[in-house]
This record gives structure tokens, C-alpha cells and sequence, in this order.
């Protein structure tokens, strides 16, 4: 029997797929082999030019990656405990527990740029609320936004604020699909609630945590609107990110091949980084 | 009979003499936006407009957000829609994204916008996507009184690209009633043994910041502070860095370039003027408001028209802002050229000369084209035309928020600004500063090269790393400096060379 004709059926998938994601990449590395910018705006063939440049000329690049792996690395861990310990609080019966989950929430439900627009508001210097209330404690103003190294707080603050809550919601997801027996056969035994959590809760959680920290790596790493809106990437270099920067390259200073360069770099670095870190979690959470 | 014909007479006389006092009222009932002159006859007035007909065609604009160019854009659209019939889609972007949303549809053949709004140093960029202004627009009267310098910043080789709506020059504003302030120019003098008045160098202009820093000295109940500056990084902070640097590097005994030499085109900008200059900066970190190293530009007019510092250096907003009847420093504030320097680079000799040196920067400033592939080329030229007419530009550089500048010889007239509530005295030194600027012939003009966002940028990455304390002054410029070489052997020296020379000719006063 022919089944040839069954290979109809998937072209309509496959003609989507090359569309939107096969045919993007291979744009991309086509025009990182070009010298597209803004005086000479054509698809002409440099080689590798790009990526010589990259890999021997380029440090801002590589300080921008490893300030977006602390930047995004300290923020998933800052929103998994306290998602955690959230979605903890409201697993249990408590009163208003539909209330206050609707609560932590909202956070995520709002525009993220309206957002840090009006954390920008909170933290400014001289004019914002919060030096205000500080001065009134008698505390000196705090450089929110122009110390380099307090801007990354600030900038990892606002990034907790904005995405702890759908950490939330898929532990929350997590801890209501646990199945009962364990936990009373922990009860029976007169297990603790500390070492309900180690023994029991957190092991069969491990796998959803997994998860949860790989979907939010992927998600912190692309940060870029927090960055724009709140500090511009400065003072200095000092909160600059791999998407702003690329950015930069791109859509300010129309290097269109260099930055295609960059974000085929980048999309590379980020596939085996997530790779090893997933496999590295599965290997210290999940116990065999 | 004779006294009916003389009526009849009298009150054809009289409607003669009062036609166009009749005739601006008649628009300016219509339109409020120009009530204070009524239209004013000429080529692309209400009355001109009213007579065209635009009816079933659709104009696209994109231009800057609302309210700093953004709002007058609109207004006047939407005035245009009324006077022609025409329908007019305005839409607003922000000031760093004008140049790629231009630029992307330019470079794949398209013209989705029929004007395009963006800054004059664009034009080098921009030139081969835009229609030159048809010769009918250029020799207008209001083209005609447009002063030579702006002239030039919309041209390229002789042909206007830009249609000029904006000047634009950085100068120096400062709080008036400190300055002049006898109670203070004592303290001052007693304890610094030093004379409070306009800073002539930048180092005065430091001292006296740093000495006003922190402290109540308007009595309001708030801390002020020393300076407001556009610091924030690929927030127009290079134009800011190039303000403070005319001063120390633009040397009138060495022609031939002040960002690269011309013929070499090797990058001066790590050269000890410069970095002098941004060493001074750097010492600008301690006498800025809490938080000042952040400042974009929104940041500088509302800190310095809030009443909030003491100086304030950068383009016309700023004061025209603090000027306004709603301004907490209404009448309270001064302009004057931007300080100079005791002493000036020379590259030739590789020495400092010393001696009082002062260098305007004419800055670049908000300017506007007609896509070559616009469908609607005429109508476009009549809309800019209107945008810019007499009643409208009247109108448009009284209101600060709207960013129209100076940029014709009538501006720089006293009685312009009085009109509007100014003091005398302000208005006088306003226009004698723009006016001093126009004359002087030692003036720097943006740089306008293939590549000018990456050198710009390259700057402002390496100054906003010394005001951050990353790197060293020297550092941070002879950083600047390699990616200058770099950005220049990518794009090709003699394509900037080329460039450049006519950026120069206008510093040279060739042209």
C-alpha cells in the first residue's frame, strides 16, 4: 500500500513552521554574513567578518552577557523562593485564599513598560517618592538608578516585582496536582512541617520547579524593556543586557548584519547554556 | 448725494485698510493657535491653504511623540485636514526609533510615510530617500528669512533636503535671580574671594555650581542644586559632551576639523581638550541633582524650569519652558553663549594656547523631509510649508513644550518675546545670545557623516563609562577614539572625509 499521499497532510504544518521559525534563522545567519547598515544597505557577502569582530574586538558584548547571566540568574532564583513560599501560603486553607491569589497576581497582569515607567517614578533620585520617605527616616538619598551597582538591584527589584507572580502560579499549578498520599502517610508518621516540605513537598515538586526556572531563564534572559525604560542600560555600561545591547546595534546605530551576528551568537550561547543548566538541575533535584 | 458718496468712500476705505485685520480674525476665530497675530499673508498662510484642495488624499506623517515636536506636528495636521480636506494619519515615535523607522522602509524601496520627521545630522543618511525641496518652496518669502546657518544645516552640497521648521544651538541658561543677586554676589565674594556673575569659562561655571549645590538659596523650602545636564547614555548626551568641548578643542588657529582632522581623518576626540572636557564633567557628577547622572532631556527642562538648579546648558526648550507664565522661575532666568575656556588645544603645535576661547555649538536640531517615493509630494511640501508659515512659527516658539526654535532673522527680535510676556531685559539677552552665536566665526556644526549614529554612540558609551567612574577620562576618550578608527575603516575614510569637508567648510566659514 502507497502512503506517499500522507506526507500531504503534514505540509500545511511544515510550510507554517519554515515560515515562522526555520526561515527567520536562516535569514538571520544570511544577514550576519553581510555588512548591512545604514550606508551601504544592501545583502553583500563579508564572510565572517562579523563574527571576527565579535569574538576579538568586541568586550562590550561579552560584559553585556555576563552581566544579563547574573542579572537573570539572581532574579529566577529571587521569584522561585519567593513564588514558592507564595504558592505555599495560599495551598494551604487559609482565609480570603481566592483573594489573595488573585492578589499576587496582578503583578504580572500589567503592562510591564507602564510598569517600570512608574517604578522609574518610584526610584528617581531627587524627585520620587521613596528617597522622600527615606529623607523623612533621615536616610540620605540612595542612588537608585545612577550607582553602578545599586542600578542592578533596582533593575533586579522591579524584575522580581513584575514576574515572581507567574513563578506563583505554575508551583501553585504544581502543588495542587500533588497527590494526597504522601503527605498523609508523612502525617501518620508525625513528620514535621519543615521535613514534610524537604522529604516530601519539595521532591515531588522538583520536576514542575524545573521547569518553572527554565521557562523563567529563558524569559529573564531576553530582558530588555526593564533595561530601556529604567536606566537605558546605564549609568555607564553598568545595567546594559545582550538584548539592549543588541539593540543598540541594530535599531540605533543600524548595524543590521553586525547585530544579526549577535543575536545568532546569542540564540547559540543560549541553547547549550540552557541545555547544561537543565540537565545540571535535573541532576541535583531529582533524586532517582 | 455728495454725503452718501463720501460714506460709500469712507467705508470702502475703511474696509481696505482693515481687510487684513478682518482677514486675521477670521482665521484666528477659526484657528485659537494663532490669535495673538491672526494669519499673516503669504505663500502657505490659512488664507493660501484654504484654497487647495486635498479632498479624498491621505497624508503620512511619522514623527516624534508627543509633546516635543509631536504635539505641533498634530496640531497642524490637523488644522491642514480642515483648511484642504485632506486626511492626515499622524504617527508618533520616539525619539531614539525615528532614525530605523525611516530608515528600514527607505532601505527596502517602500515609503510608508509621506514626511518624515528626525534630526538634522540624519541628513547624510537620509538625503538619497528624500526629495529636495522644489525651488518654488525655496524662494519663498519665509524660506527667505531663515538665517544663513540653518540654511546650511538642511543643505547638502548647495540642495535642501530638509524642510527648516527648527534651529537649534546649546547655550547656557542660569537662574537670574542668584547671579544678579547683590546679597549673594557678597557671600559669594567673601567666601570664596572669588566674583559671582554669568560663568565665562566652564571652570567658573563649576565653582559657582558646586558652591550653590545643596542647599535652599531660593528659599522655597527645597534643596537646589548646581547643574542640570543631559548625562543619561544615547540620550543625546554626546551633544552635551561636544558643548562642553568646543571650548577647549575648537581652535580657530587650526582649521580643518574639530571632530577628526580633515586631512588625515584621524579621530581627535581623545585629544587634551577634549578630555579636559570630560574631566570637567566628570567633577559635573558631584553638583548635579540626586540622581542627575540619569538625566535625559525631559529630565534637564523639568529639573532647570522647575526651579530646581542653578545653570542648565543645552537647547531652547529648556528656557522657553522656564519662561512661561506657569513657570515656578517665570522671568527669573538668563541666557548666555556657553562658557568658554582660559585655554584652548593646538594640534598643530601639540600645546595648549592660552587665552580666553569661546565656541558655539550649533546642535543639531529637529528636521524634516519628503520621501522620494511619496505618492503625495506636493501636498506634503504644502503641509510643511503651512507648518511653518509666519502665524504658526510665531506661535509654536512661545509654547516651550513644542520644541520649534529659533531659526529666522525675525526671532531674534526683542519684541517677539515681549510680546509673549518676557521682560525687557531677558528678551534683549536671549536674542543677543542666538544673535552672537549666528555671528561668531568660530562655531562648531554636528557631525553629518555616513556612520554618524556609531561615532555618536561610540562617544557616548565611553563618556557615560568615565561619568559612571568606569573608566578614566583618557580612558574612556582613547576608547572612543579606537572605535572611531574602526567605525572609519568599515565605512571608508574618504566616504566620511568626503562627508566631513562640508561640516567643516561651514566651520571654516567657507560657506
Amino acid at each position: 500500500m502507497n502512503f506517499k499521499h500522507k506526507y500531504v497532510f503534514l505540509f500545511p504544518g511544515l510550510f507554517v513552521l519554515i515560515g515562522i521559525l526555520i526561515f527567520p534563522i536562516i535569514f538571520t545567519i544570511r544577514l550576519s554574513l553581510s555588512g548591512w547598515n545604514s550606508y551601504t544597505p544592501e545583502m553583500n557577502f563579508i564572510g565572517i567578518t562579523n563574527y571576527i569582530r565579535l569574538f576579538t574586538d568586541d568586550p562590550r558584548f561579552w560584559e553585556s552577557f555576563f552581566r544579563l547571566s547574573f542579572l537573570s540568574v539572581t532574579t529566577v532564583i529571587l521569584q522561585y523562593i519567593i513564588g514558592f513560599a507564595l504558592a505555599l501560603i495560599v495551598w494551604r486553607e487559609i482565609k480570603f485564599k481566592r483573594f489573595f491569589r488573585v492578589i499576587f497576581l496582578i503583578p504580572m497582569m500589567t503592562t510591564p513598560v507602564i510598569m517600570t515607567v512608574i517604578w522609574r517614578t518610584f526610584f528617581h533620585e531627587s524627585l520620587g517618592p521613596v528617597n522622600d520617605l527615606l529623607g523623612n527616616l533621615g536616610v540620605e538619598p540612595i542612588l537608585w538608578l545612577s550607582d553602578p551597582v545599586i542600578a542592578k538591584f533596582t533593575v533586579i527589584i522591579v524584575e522580581v516585582w513584575q514576574w515572581t507572580p507567574f513563578m506563583f502560579l505554575l508551583l501553585l499549578a504544581g502543588l495542587l496536582s500533588l497527590p494526597k498520599e504522601p503527605f498523609l502517610a508523612a502525617a501518620i508518621d508525625g513528620a514535621s512541617p519543615f521535613r514534610k516540605f524537604v522529604y516530601v513537598t519539595f521532591p515531588l515538586m522538583a520536576p514542575i520547579s524545573i521547569g518553572a526556572i527554565i521557562i523563567r531563564l529563558i524569559e529573564a534572559s531576553k530582558i530588555m524593556d526593564t533595561v530601556f525604560v529604567l536606566t537605558s542600560g546605564g549609568p555607564g555600561t553598568a545595567t546594559e543586557t545582550s538584548s539592549f545591547y543588541i539593540y543598540i546595534k541594530g535599531l540605533r546605530e543600524f548595524q543590521m548584519g553586525y547585530a544579526a551576528t549577535l543575536s545568532f551568537t546569542y540564540l547559540v550561547i543560549m541553547i547549550i547554556s540552557l541545555t547544561i543548566i537543565a540537565k545540571v538541575l535535573t541532576k541535583l533535584m531529582i533524586k532517582e | 448725494m455728495k454725503t452718501i458718496k463720501n460714506y460709500v468712500v469712507a467705508l470702502i476705505s475703511a474696509l481696505l485698510v482693515l481687510s487684513p485685520v478682518a482677514y486675521a480674525d477670521k482665521w484666528s476665530d477659526q484657528f485659537p493657535h494663532i490669535k495673538a497675530t491672526g494669519d499673516i499673508p503669504g505663500e502657505c498662510s490659512y488664507e493660501a491653504m484654504s484654497k487647495k484642495n486635498y479632498k479624498g488624499k491621505t497624508l503620512k506623517i511619522n514623527t516624534h511623540a508627543v509633546p516635543v515636536m509631536g504635539e505641533p506636528t498634530a496640531l497642524h495636521a490637523e488644522q491642514f485636514a480642515k483648511l484642504t480636506g485632506a486626511k492626515v494619519d499622524v504617527t508618533h515615535t520616539p525619539a531614539g526609533d525615528l532614525y530605523a523607522k525611516a530608515m528600514v522602509p527607505f532601505q527596502a524601496g517602500q515609503a510608508p510615510y509621506d514626511i518624515v520627521f528626525g534630526f538634522s545630522n540624519f541628513i547624510n543618511d537620509w538625503k538619497r530617500y528624500l526629495e529636495p525641496v522644489p525651488k518654488k518652496y525655496v524662494e519663498m518669502k519665509q524660506m527667505q528669512d531663515v538665517t544663513p546657518s540653518h540654511i546650511g544645516i538642511a543643505s547638502w552640497d548647495g540642495v535642501m533636503y530638509q524642510f527648516p521648521v527648527d534651529g537649534d544651538r546649546h547655550y547656557l541658561k542660569y537662574r537670574k535671580d542668584v547671579i544678579d543677586n547683590p546679597e549673594y554676589q557678597k557671600k559669594y565674594k567673601a567666601d570664596t574671594g572669588r566674583e559671582l556673575r554669568v560663568p565665562q569659562t566652564w571652570k567658573e561655571y563649576g565653582e559657582m555650581a558646586a558652591y550653590f549645590n545643596g542647599w535652599d538659596w531660593d528659599g522655597d523650602g527645597e534643596k537646589e542644586y548646581g547643574s542640570a545636564e543631559v548625562m543619561k547614555k544615547d540620550d543625546l548626551m554626546y551633544a552635551a559632551f561636544y558643548s562642553r568641548s568646543a571650548a577647549y578643542s575648537k581652535n580657530p588657529k587650526t582649521p580643518g576639523g574639530f571632530f577628526f582632522d580633515l586631512k588625515t581623518m584621524k579621530p581627535l576626540i581623545n585629544n587634551p581638550g577634549f578630555v579636559e572636557a570630560l574631566t570637567d564633567w566628570v567633577a559635573a557628577t558631584k553638583y548635579v541633582p540626586p540622581g542627575g547622572i540619569n538625566f535625559g532631556l525631559g529630565d534637564e527642562i523639568g529639573s532647570f524650569g522647575g526651579g530646581q538648579t542653578l545653570f542648565s546648558f543645552s537647547w531652547d526648550d529648556a528656557f522657553v519652558a522656564a519662561m512661561q507664565p506657569d513657570s515656578p522661575i517665570n522671568n527669573k532666568v538668563g541666557a548666555a553663549q556657553l562658557p568658554g575656556a582660559m585655554k584652548v588645544w593646538n594640534r598643530s603645535t601639540n600645546s595648549w594656547d592660552e587665552g580666553f576661547n569661546q565656541a558655539p555649538f550649533f546642535v543639531w536640531g529637529w528636521a524634516v523631509g519628503v520621501a522620494k517615493k511619496s505618492k503625495e509630494k506636493e501636498m506634503a511640501f504644502d503641509y510643511l510649508c503651512f507648518f511653518a508659515n509666519e502665524a504658526n512659527h510665531q506661535a509654536d516658539i512661545g509654547i516651550g513644550r513644542f520644541g520649534v526654535n529659533p531659526f529666522r532673522n525675525d526671532d531674534f527680535k526683542a519684541d517677539v518675546w515681549t510680546q509673549i510676556g518676557w521682560d525687557k531685559d531677558i528678551a534683549q539677552s536671549y536674542v543677543d545670545t542666538l544673535a552672537q552665536m549666528e555671528e561668531s566665526k568660530n562655531r562648531v556644526f554636528p557631525l553629518r557623516v555616513p556612520g554618524t549614529f556609531e561615532f555618536n554612540a561610540a562617544l557616548a558609551t565611553a563618556a557615560a563609562k568615565a561619568l559612571a567612574g568606569q573608566l578614566s577620562p583618557q580612558a574612556a576618550l582613547d576608547e572612543a577614539a579606537k572605535q572611531w578608527e574602526d567605525i572609519l575603516n568599515r565605512v571608508g575614510k574618504d566616504n566620511v572625509r568626503a562627508a566631513y569637508s562640508v561640516g567643516v567648510a561651514m566651520e571654516d566659514n567657507k560657506l
